[in-house]
């Protein structure tokens, strides 16, 4: 049984197509990369994978469950692109936010997961009070304090340094690999997420291409997309991040 | 005159514990309001409040029932402004506007027709907390229990939704389902609030005991209990000096809340500046 199943799935934003004939699925344990340019309809993918929006058409299933009767929300940890607005006079705090919907408090577990993210020190602290960075470290240690099976991250380390950054995709690699937690990571960073995912999906719109990143890297089609230096580049990218790592 | 002697007159107790009651439930729903950016419902409801006063009193309910009776137009009045914000295609405060100006026009015709200038109507537009009947208090009462009942049992919910909304429904928070319940209750408060401050500050008792308590916020829970301390606080204080020094009660109760307001503001500004 696929973790995620999305069959013919059309999402329109006023009469435009934002996505069309969607489909794909990811089996559990996964680390899926999706990318795409701008504006190509990775977030509304998300999003109607999620139920937030009600596509025109298609089908999507989350643990074999259709998404109008899927119930196991606490099974998913999930990491907006950007709050949509996040306000800065918000009183809640870290410790507030990071346990928000939490069936049951877990200070072991909360403290642990506020340290992993380094953010122990803030726990108190308002959210609004905080840099973007570390609002995005607190985002981040919400979604993983639920120890769910899927993870889905929309641009989850634009807002992170180097270091975070590399701290946050080392973690969800071992979450995939040793628990068996199943990954979805919208980036633009194509080189980078080679080395961590062992699929891809190009989006524009439409499925453009979904196998490995080994297959990325020697599709003519892609090289017709991409032309054949930009291929090379990203693909080199990411052999130097594999040498260097 | 004993200060403590004023507390013997059946009405001034009918007040204070109707202005307590009305006041938790305003300042436990402003933080919700204005939090979300909806802080001018409470203008948009009063403004249809007005409007559903005038076609109670056109139709001749006596006004022991007025309150009970402006309550279904002005849940109808909410319930459009959920379904105008939620189109997405119109913004929360033009959907407030809309809402706010069919109420205005629609009192201010039916003043017309029933004859001119309606004094019962234009009363509503000031309030007068000292005038609560039993049956309001009754109405006071259980809306208080309800709203209580409501922000406790579905706080993970309020919270996640006021933080983001999209996030919730990414939680299995039946975002809709809450959404509703704010702005149906929010109805309820409107109408009450009326009976405190008048139509034309019943807004103030959503927002500012809120935005107070915003200032001094440490956590939610805290923000939350401070708001409702300074609703109290203003009203205990409004009935009060209203009634000593025969001032109108509603707009004293709001400049006790603005005092409050400054107050904490100035206290914020010199504890940075000494730091």
């Amino acid at each position: 049984m696929p973790i995620i199943h999305v069959e013919d799935l059309t999402f329109r934003y006023d009469g435009m197509d934002a996505i069309s004939d969607i489909t794909f699925a990811v089996e559990k344990g996964i680390y899926m990369g999706i990318v795409g340019p701008n504006g190509s309809g990775k977030s509304t993918l998300i999003k109607n994978i999620l139920g937030i929006l009600q596509p025109e058409q298609g089908r999507v299933e989350l643990f074999g469950k259709s998404i109008a009767h899927f119930r196991q929300w606490e099974k998913i940890g999930y990491l907006p692109q950007r709050l949509s607005a996040l306000n800065a006079h918000f009183p809640g705090t870290v410790e507030e936010i990071v346990q928000m919907g939490l069936p049951k408090r877990d200070s072991v577990m909360l403290r642990r997961t506020l340290e992993m993210m380094a953010i122990a020190h803030l726990a108190s602290r308002l959210i609004g009070e905080l840099s973007y960075g570390e609002q995005q470290r607190a985002m981040l240690a919400r979604a993983l304090m639920r120890r769910p099976e899927l993870l889905i991250f929309d641009e989850p380390t634009t807002a992170l340094d180097p270091e975070t950054r590399e701290i946050f995709y080392s973690l969800t690699q071992e979450m995939s690999r040793m628990d068996g937690t199943t990954v979805i990571l919208i980036t633009h960073d194509i080189g980078v997420i080679g080395q961590y995912a062992q699929n891809l999906l190009y989006l524009d719109k439409k499925v453009i291409f979904l196998g490995t990143f080994k297959d990325f890297c020697s599709s003519r089609d892609m090289t017709g997309l991409f032309g054949p230096t930009s291929q090379h580049i990203i693909c080199h990218q990411h052999d130097q991040i594999r040498s260097n790592g | 005159m004993d200060l403590f002697e004023i507390f013997n007159y059946g009405f001034v107790q009918r007040a204070m514990m109707a202005g307590i009651l009305i006041a938790s439930v305003s300042a436990l729903l402003g933080m919700f309001l204005v939090l979300r950016r909806f802080s001018l419902i409470g203008d948009g409801l009063a403004h249809a409040t007005f409007g559903s006063v005038a076609v109670v009193l056109l139709i001749g309910i006596s006004p022991l029932y007025v309150t009970l009776a402006a309550l279904p137009l002005v849940i109808i009045s909410s319930l459009a402004i959920y379904k105008l914000t939620s189109s997405r295609k119109i913004n929360a405060d033009a959907a407030i506007g809309i809402v706010s100006s069919v109420g205005i026009a629609a009192g201010i015709i039916l003043a017309s027709l029933s004859g001119g200038f309606n004094v019962d109507l234009f009363s509503y537009l000031f309030g007068n907390i000292l005038t609560v009947n039993n049956t309001e208090l009754l109405l006071s009462f259980i809306v208080f229990v309800m709203v209580l009942a409501v922000v406790i049992y579905f706080y993970d919910d309020l919270f996640a939704v006021t933080f983001d909304q999209e996030l919730a429904q990414s939680m299995g928070v039946k975002t809709r389902r809450i959404n509703v319940i704010l702005f149906l209750l929010t109805a309820v408060a409107a109408v009450l609030a009326m009976k405190v401050a008048g139509i034309m500050l019943v807004s103030a008792l959503l927002i500012l005991p809120a935005l107070t308590a915003l200032q001094l916020s440490v956590s939610f829970k805290t923000t939350m209990m401070v708001a409702v301390g300074f609703s109290i606080l203003a009203v205990v204080c409004g009935i009060i000096f209203a009634f000593v020094l025969n001032l109108p009660a509603g707009a004293t109760i709001v400049l006790f809340n603005i005092c409050f307001l400054l107050m904490v503001f100035a206290a914020k500004k010199l504890s940075i500046l000494r730091r």
